[in-house]
């Protein structure tokens, strides 16, 4: 059992809070017994001492905007804020560099750099964004968005993170220059990791220069007929900034948005070569849907709905559409996919969870290999999590288990959150 | 193991012969030799033995008889790293992996090659540029140095600051385990589920495996390449001018930067005929769609002129880029033709202290009495300053690694990094603690037990000190209650 007074003697230098859980601090269904908002690195380094010599179970909550992804862990004893910590420590404009702390809403950093026509692109989700998602939830979830197509991922933004283990070590990794290979790049290790390895309490990113025209393409059609103009697209020479898919559930009809980024006339020229490709129309506006996780246009999510990512190749994306279709055909499930012609897609299953099981598992094999494609559950219901496989085969999951066992090797971080029940 | 290092070897060696056969084990000292340093030749060790891979099975082989006896083994690919990370050991295996070169599969439709670790970069980019796509990453060594030593050194280039590094264009491995297991990690498709092993291997010089095969990003050619070279009185004026254009928003394929000294080595070198009277030049490339380089390239002259350039030249064709290219890709070799010897430093600043710490260069330069040229990736504040020294002097040498290594201070100062592509190696592991507290630095150890608890993958390179892979001291307090109590497994 917690002992909530030492836990609070930990955070006594640091000026953080301590209180006890209520019904609002449980974690995807599990409840909490202690939630403590530490102010600093050091209160989060002490207070995880104390917690991991109490023996106690710790998930770090950024805004809570994906707090239900991954599994439930098996067991929360400390609910670890990190809203405490939302400095934005250093903006290095003329080094296209931000450093801050990982409970600063993304939104406000986006804010801060914006002032020097910078940002970060990652492309948050619209709800999370709005919902206060912050720098460490960014990270620890490491979600895909529409740019990510010519600018990479989260992992292939962050320059450095300092993360604080279970036993409260405080380590940091890489830097805040662009250019850096000094030592292991923990940072991309801890990108999308749940927070089961460390509670990331400090981040360094590469920003871009905020382009200052833009302009969308738009086309539908058959879903065949949209994954290869959007394929077309990605391996013309228009240097798309993003090239997303929209299927709604139960539609035999996609969307294609083409993002096109620049100065000036340049990007209208772009654009209306684009058009000529995908037989569509040029916009100034973004489509509603624009970077929001299928199913919603930035409102809440449904209750019930299974939320999974899935991966493709370039190609593999037109069997993803397929498969969508096929499992409403064949199980009754609604399918709702969303992504970037990448290959990075988000679907909305809806359904029994039978069906859905059987959804998860028909997108699944719409890969040749997991080396071709994969299908991970984010977010689903304990009913839908009991029918199925909810992470896949994974390649070098022994060495992940290894990884595990080095870092936290009592299990004290989000135990089962992750794959394989780490 | 219980077996001495001379014992052990002997046992691995004796194994190997009889599972690979003599022509692919090589035991003969001369025929070591060969193999006694990689580009940084400061540092020479003859392997204890060599093995020279065909495939993925002979690593694996090799890997597990070198596991079976505790025995350390280094990878070494085309053997240009200049950091001594492929340097050999003596008590142990060098595997070379040079004959494993085959594009095993260039999947243009996907966007991907899969490859062989031997395989030369510039070979990828020969092989895809007729249909239009090519490997970004383009260490200045592209000609002769293999993607597999890309991927252990996350290596960059010149234009990297646009494409990113190696570690954003690999998207699966075959690893061979530092015990010997074959491990396929990701594969065509981005973001495989779990944690980001390839974040962990790409850049990590060998210490955690090695790999047998890649799968690549192959990014489509530019629509349109303009190069101009941009002549100004000072090194301060060409920083404004870089300065100037990062902050309109423009990112350059590549923008790079020569100080007077290094002009006049690769002018007596390739006669590549910059402008007369130059303190220092800008190779500035842009790439992209044509309309937008257009429009990008005359704000790019218009604020070079505006910081001082007193000459922008432009290339017309081909044959005009790879002349201004040639006096930037030749400068370390021309440092030979002014200077006996010569260290390469590599280290990276904020690009905004550029001006400050090149003027702390010239300081430090001038009060060691030794000359330093400088050539650097400007764009993202990668200094390779060539500190000169002639080797028959004597102390020559320890002044010139005194310069060498208070350029590096330096670059800490301003919150840099020790090195920005050349890699830790053998050479920087003693300078790790300057940059990282013990605790970082046994929180990576952590990650390298998990691949290497017998730490026989590559050791001596990057860690100053190695750390046993038992138990962290203190860590584990007791059965966790969950695993106690039979609700948890305890991976």
């Amino acid at each position: 059992m917690a002992d909530l007074r030492r836990l609070a003697g930990a955070l006594r230098h640091d000026g953080g809070a301590v209180r006890e859980a209520g019904p609002e601090d449980t974690v995807d269904g599990v409840p909490a017994t202690v939630v403590a908002r530490p102010a600093s690195a050091d209160g989060v380094a002490a207070l995880l001492r104390e917690a991991t010599a109490q023996g106690l179970v710790t998930v770090a909550r950024g805004a809570g905007t994906a707090l239900d992804w991954g599994a439930p862990p098996e067991r929360v004893d400390l609910v670890l804020e990190t809203t405490g910590l939302d400095r934005l420590v250093e903006h290095g404009a003329g080094d296209l560099v931000v450093v801050a702390e990982a409970g600063l809403p993304v939104a406000e950093l986006l804010e801060k750099v914006g002032g020097a026509a910078q940002e970060l692109v990652v492309d948050l989700p619209p709800a999370r964004l709005a919902g206060g998602s912050t720098v460490g939830g960014l990270l620890s979830t490491g979600v895909s968005g529409p740019r990510r197509l010519q600018r990479g991922g989260v992992r292939d933004l962050v320059l450095g993170a300092t993360v604080v283990l279970a036993d409260g070590t405080v380590a940091s990794s890489g830097g805040k220059v662009v250019k850096n290979v000094a030592g292991y790049d923990l940072a991309k290790l801890l990108t999308g990791a749940y927070g089961t390895l460390g509670i990331v309490v400090r981040a360094a990113f590469r920003l871009h220069p905020a382009r200052p025209d833009r302009a969308f393409v738009i086309g539908s059609g058959p879903a065949a007929d949209v994954a290869a103009q959007a394929r077309d697209v990605v391996a013309s020479q228009l240097a798309p900034a993003a090239v997303e898919i929209d299927r709604p559930a139960g539609s035999d009809v996609a969307e294609v948005a083409v993002l096109l980024e620049g100065t000036g006339a340049a990007v209208g020229q772009r654009a209306a070569d684009a058009a000529g490709l995908l037989g569509g129309r040029v916009r100034a506006e973004q489509p509603e849907w624009w970077a929001a996780l299928p199913g919603t246009s930035g409102g809440p999510t449904c209750d019930g709905s299974t939320l999974v990512k899935a991966t493709a190749t370039l190609t593999g994306v037109a069997g993803l559409l397929a498969a969508a279709r096929e499992s409403e055909q064949r199980y009754g499930a609604g399918v709702a996919l969303r992504g970037t012609a990448a290959g990075v897609l988000y679907a909305l299953v809806t359904g029994s969870p039978e069906a859905t099981a059987l959804a998860v598992g028909h997108l699944r094999a719409a890969a040749p290999s997991p080396r071709e494609g994969t299908v991970t559950v984010l977010r689903a219901t304990p009913e839908v999590r009991a029918a199925l496989d909810a992470w896949g085969p994974v390649g070098g999951l022994d060495l992940m288990r290894a990884i595990k066992r080095q870092l936290d090797p009592g299990r004290n971080l989000a135990p089962g959150r992750f794959v394989g029940g780490i | 193991m219980g077996e001495s290092s001379t014992s052990g070897l002997r046992n691995v060696v004796g194994e190997l012969l009889a599972e690979l056969g003599g022509e692919q084990v090589i035991t003969d000292r001369q025929r070591r030799r060969t193999y006694e340093c990689d580009g940084l030749a400061a540092y020479r060790v003859i392997p204890g033995a060599v093995v020279l891979a065909r495939d993925a099975a002979d690593v694996a082989t090799a890997v597990r008889a070198c596991a079976r006896h505790g025995v350390p083994f280094v990878a070494r690919g085309s053997g240009t790293g200049l950091s001594g990370g492929a340097l050999p050991h003596a008590e142990g295996v060098l595997v070379v992996m040079s004959q494993l070169r085959a594009i095993r599969e260039a999947d243009l439709a996907n966007q991907r090659a899969v490859v062989d670790p031997g395989v030369i970069n510039l070979q990828l980019t020969a092989a895809t540029s007729p249909d239009g796509y090519y490997f970004a990453p383009d260490p200045s060594s592209q000609s002769v140095c293999s993607i597999g030593g890309n991927v252990a050194e996350n290596s960059g280039g010149a234009h990297c600051l646009k494409y990113g590094f190696t570690t954003n264009h690999v998207t699966g491995v075959d690893l061979v385990t530092p015990g010997g297991e074959q491990v396929e990690i990701g594969g065509k498709a981005p973001d495989p589920p779990g944690y980001d092993l390839l974040g962990a291997l790409v850049g990590s010089e060998g210490t955690l495996g090695i790999v047998t095969a890649a799968t690549v990003r192959l990014t489509r050619l530019p629509q349109e390449v303009r190069t101009l070279l941009a002549a100004f009185r000072t090194m301060d004026d060409a920083g404004a001018a870089t300065s100037a254009i990062i902050a309109a928003g423009v990112i350059p394929a590549a923008i790079e930067m020569m100080d007077a000294l290094a002009i006049e080595a690769a002018e007596a070198a390739v006669h590549c005929d910059y402008p007369h009277g130059a303190g220092a030049v800008l190779v500035i490339e842009l790439d992209g769609p044509a309309p937008d380089v257009a429009g990008e390239f005359d704000d790019v002259v218009r604020l070079c002129e505006g910081a001082g350039a007193f000459e922008v030249r432009v290339a017309a064709d081909d044959e005009e880029r790879a002349l201004i290219w040639k006096g930037r890709k030749s400068a370390f070799a021309a440092v030979g033709r002014i200077s006996p010897d010569y260290i390469v430093q590599d280290g990276v600043i904020p690009r905004t202290a550029l001006p400050l710490v090149l003027r702390q260069i010239a300081e430090l330069s001038e009060s060691a009495g030794v000359r330093v040229a400088n050539v650097f990736h400007a764009g993202d504040g990668n200094l390779h300053p060539l500190v000169l020294f002639d080797g028959a002097v004597e102390g020559a040498v320890d002044r010139a690694e005194a310069v060498a290594g208070g350029i590096l201070d330096l670059c800490l100062e301003h919150g840099g990094s020790i090195t920005g592509e050349h890699g830790v190696g053998a050479d920087k592991a003693k300078h790790m603690p300057r940059m990282f507290t013990p605790d970082d630095l046994d929180t990576m150890q952590a990650v390298r037990c998990a691949f290497d608890p017998e730490g026989i993958s590559n050791p001596g390179k990057v860690f100053p000190t190695p750390r046993l892979c038992g138990e962290r001291p203190g860590r584990h307090r007791g059965a966790h209650p969950l695993a106690e109590s039979g609700v948890a497994e305890v991976f």
